[in-house]
């Protein structure tokens, strides 16, 4: 059986038992390669199929899910045993719609072969280990296609198909108990057919960690790296601009829309439609087509994210940030991130501070009271700068702070972005003074 | 479905096989605020085949449990890719074991209705304690089986039903938003997470007052840690540490953990073992068909052991441990943790504090991680302690340190063990794998502590 007929089949009985229905089904075909200790580990293939089923019984939203061909007949009973509990059913399915095309599918992903894969991942431990001789490589090359069918009750349908392709890398260097951690990966829809990017931004890691610098404790102005940025400020933010955290009264932007929250150099996008980014889609899972979003415009908030429950509760319209990623009733999720460029050079932030740090890596940033903003983390990798000039890495050192205030308070904006991950596209932020707190 | 996999492993040219085939349910019960946002149930099957060939590992997982030849023969064609010297793995005698739980039934017997309706009560005590802004709470449970085989001759059949339970009470207070959080969880006992009406009161209550409570100006102090952070502290600290595939092929690393190396002073002592029974990270098989053990790593603060995979057990000449563990038939097994605790001493919590003149009483666990060398672990609550006596409630903190100098600063151990069952372990993608993590209350002479 084919998996539009499967869907079909499942829409068809669940709707002689319920008022609404959908049926949602990603078939992935996973195939990566992992290097350890600087060589080929083990070849992979994953393959799989998830078909989740949301009925609306009696005004109620019942909900199963099933992984593998089997149990068509028994995802609808399956559903139907959660809806005398579930919560009332405010959304409107979306009924057939078009999509415009937005461009997630490079057929030369899944003609890239198993050898060009570790090709690539060896070329690339092999140019750090020329720089570093010592260097321990851990990484993976990875290619995924994925295909999505959605099916409702109002007549709503979509498939699309998608590629995905993922080079990253971690290295470590270890002398006596001190250890180095670097790193970066790259992700895109399109294949990666060179090191070039992953390489040098390690290198460039390498480099500045070559000399250790000791950083006084106070209160000292901070750059944060773009894997910085993605690290320790976009779970908190993507908090504060969920429209369900909003509606509950938890985020602290809750009551300010329109108002100017952040600096006027500081913008913010949420956008699924960029064409080849890895988190790029036609329409959200559920069917909501994807647009951009202007989250943040010159510091101020100019919307929340939405899926089309929390949407029908909050009184407003899907943003079409329904995900599924959890596995359970579609949440809201952003797709991309996008922070506005600004008109300052790293070289020119940097040269700026007498004594400050730049932060690579924050780990525990995620720790904290996220909701309220504040984040605290041990800085993994960071170095300190010392009249305009990286004076090297740092180290037992603790980085404070609020991102609210943080992004309030912003000096500058760097000039040039780039992706991190593929989830997020941000320059490097020259924040204000934070908290600093260092053994030396 | 014994005979199918035993047929398909047989006769194929590589060092060594495994196939796995898992059979889940799962429901959970999601409330945000004063509604529930989510309930549903899941059903999945699969599984996966492992094989080495020439020390490269080839690895196939599906949904389609048919033709499940042709899978091993991918598997074998992938490992030879990767395969380029001699294949190490700990010899092992084949082992038997076949299903000897209750099938589900203890699972069963818990029906959709009764845990919305503790998730609902729970939510509406909450909700009682005045200023409270929202909530988030979540329920799940898994019942899952596991089929075993491999090309040695080895068949385990395992089950376990987990039961977790998660819940966070926030208060606000103009752009000041506080949260207070409970993790409790089970192997195998729904009524563990029955009946915790008075904590999860506390629990709200406690985000209240966080709203009142000052932050902590950053800096070095003593901290004593209770035995949930202080098991947090062994997990994040040390635990990842004494995971083998870190060290084995790394050989700067094996310099470091090398055995015999003093990482403690003589009353700290710590344990790993999923032979310890009844908590979450217990099994009497690995996902490689390897018995748990239960293993000293530090004992009379000296390294003694580490947890093993079977792979990393003979590249180190080490004997197994029983710790490679799948998250779910989607993957591979690595090595993880199961059950790890430091064990009691003789200080009692009074005398802990008592010597304190200006310090920190970090309790309740809200997250950790580590580089190895450096971890982070924060506390969900936070006391600060002067001249011997626990005083003013402060805002939650992060705590960080350099595990190879802090496992030597612990200067006191408690004599109250108790163990945390709440967590789930991330390593690689696969997280949260069920663990436990436990300590009596500790103390350590010096901590770097965040805050403005």
């Amino acid at each position: 059986m084919t998996g539009s007929e499967s869907i079909g089949i499942i829409l068809g009985q669940a709707q002689k038992v319920a008022a609404e229905a959908e049926v949602f089904q990603m078939r992935t075909e996973e195939t990566p390669v992992r290097f350890e200790t600087n060589r080929l580990k083990q070849v992979m293939s994953r393959q799989g199929v998830v078909t989740a089923l949301r009925l609306v019984k009696d005004g109620r939203t019942g909900f199963a899910t099933i992984s593998g061909q089997d149990g068509a007949g028994e995802i609808v009973a399956m559903a139907l045993e959660t809806a005398p509990f579930g919560a009332p059913a405010k959304f409107t399915l979306p009924a057939r719609m078009e999509y415009t095309g937005v461009e997630v599918l490079d057929p030369g992903v899944e003609k890239v072969s198993v050898e060009e894969m570790m090709g690539l991942g060896q070329g690339l431990i092999d140019r750090l280990k020329a720089h570093t001789p010592e260097i321990v490589c851990e990484g993976a090359v990875a290619k995924v296609v994925a295909e999505v069918r959605l099916v409702n009750s109002r007549g709503g349908a979509v498939s699309f198909r998608k590629s995905l392709f993922v080079l990253s890398m971690e290295g470590m260097v270890t002398r006596d108990t001190d250890m180095l951690f670097v790193g970066d990966s790259e992700a895109s829809c399109r294949p990666i057919r060179d090191n070039e990017t992953v390489a040098r931004s390690i290198i460039d890691q390498l480099e500045h960690a070559r000399r250790r610098a000791s950083v006084s404790s106070g209160r000292l102005p901070v750059i944060f790296t773009p894997r910085c940025v993605a690290g320790a400020l976009m779970m908190p933010l993507s908090m504060g601009f969920n429209g369900k955290i909003v509606m509950q009264g938890a985020s602290p932007l809750g009551k300010k829309l329109g108002e100017k929250v952040f600096s006027d150099q500081f913008s913010l996008y949420e956008d699924a439609t960029i064409p080849f980014a890895a988190r790029s889609r036609p329409c959200d899972d559920e069917g909501v087509p994807s647009q951009r979003n202007v989250l943040i415009d010159r510091g101020v908030v100019g919307c929340f994210l939405y899926d089309l429950q929390t949407a029908a509760l909050a009184g407003t319209r899907s943003t079409g940030n329904g995900s599924r990623a959890t596995g359970g009733l579609p949440v809201t999720q952003p797709s991309s991130l996008v922070i506005g460029e600004g008109k300052t050079s790293f070289e020119d932030m940097v040269k700026d501070m007498r004594e400050g740090l730049i932060v690579e890596e924050l780990m525990g940033a995620e720790q904290g009271n996220v909701l309220g903003g504040d984040f605290s983390g041990n800085v993994l990798l960071g170095y300190k700068v010392e009249g305009g000039e990286i004076a090297g890495r740092v180290k037992d050192t603790m980085v404070s702070g609020n991102i609210y205030e943080a992004l309030r308070d912003i000096v500058a904006v760097g000039q040039r972005s780039r992706w991190v991950g593929g989830m997020l596209k941000t320059p490097p932020l020259y924040l204000p003074r934070l908290s600093v707190v260092s053994k030396g | 479905m014994r005979q199918e996999m035993e047929e398909a492993l047989r006769g194929n040219n590589a060092d060594y096989l495994d196939l796995r085939i898992e059979k889940r349910n799962t429901s959970h019960v999601v409330y945000r605020g004063k509604e529930m946002e989510d309930i549903g149930r899941a059903g999945s099957q699969g599984g996966s085949v492992r094989a080495l060939v020439k020390g490269g590992w080839g690895f196939v997982s599906f949904d389609d449990l048919s033709r499940l030849r042709d899978k091993v023969k991918l598997a074998i064609a992938q490992a030879r890719m990767a395969g380029n010297e001699k294949s190490q793995i700990a010899t092992l005698p084949p082992a038997v074991h076949l299903f000897d739980g209750d099938g589900g039934a203890g699972y069963r017997a818990v029906p959709l209705a009764r845990k919305k309706a503790l998730v609902e009560e729970y939510n509406q005590l909450l909700w009682s304690v005045p200023r409270i802004q929202t909530s988030n709470i979540g329920y799940g449970d898994v019942y899952k089986r596991v089929v075993f085989a491999n090309s040695e001759g080895s068949y385990i059949e395992q089950e376990r039903t987990d039961f977790v339970l998660r819940l966070a009470a926030i208060a606000r207070d103009g752009a000041d938003v506080q949260q207070a959080h409970l993790s409790v969880g089970s192997l195998g006992n729904f009524n563990a997470v029955t009946g915790l009406h008075r904590q999860v009161k506390e629990m709200a209550e406690r985000a209240v007052q966080l709203l009142s409570a000052p932050k902590v100006t950053g800096g070095e102090f003593p901290v004593v840690l209770d035995p949930v952070l202080g098991g947090v502290f062994t997990h994040e600290a040390f635990g990842h540490l004494s995971e083998s595939d870190f060290v084995y092929e790394n050989d700067a690393v094996r310099e470091i953990m090398v055995l015999g190396k003093k990482f403690g002073q003589p009353h700290l002592n710590i344990v790993d073992g999923a032979a310890v029974p009844g908590l979450r990270g217990s099994y009497k098989y690995d996902d490689e068909g390897v018995p748990a053990t239960k293993s000293y790593l530090i004992r009379d603060g000296i390294l003694v052991g580490r947890l093993h995979s079977r792979e990393t057990a003979a590249k180190m000449g080490e004997s197994p441990t029983g710790n490679a563990r799948a998250l779910d038939y989607h993957f591979p097994p690595i090595v993880r943790m199961t059950n790890t605790f430091i064990e009691p001493g003789k200080v009692s919590f009074q005398d802990m504090v008592g010597e304190i003149k200006e310090g920190i009483y970090a309790r309740n666990w809200y997250g950790g991680t580590t580089s190895m060398e450096m971890f982070t672990f924060s506390a969900g609550e936070a006391y600060m302690i002067r001249n011997g006596k626990i005083a003013e409630m402060v805002r939650p903190v992060v705590l960080t340190g350099n595990v190879f100098t802090t496992l030597g600063l612990i200067d006191a151990i408690g004599n109250d063990l108790d163990m945390n069952q709440g967590g789930g372990c991330g390593k690689g993608a696969q997280s949260p794998l069920p663990v436990s993590n436990g300590s009596p209350h500790i103390r350590i002479s010096r901590c770097l502590v965040g805050g403005r």
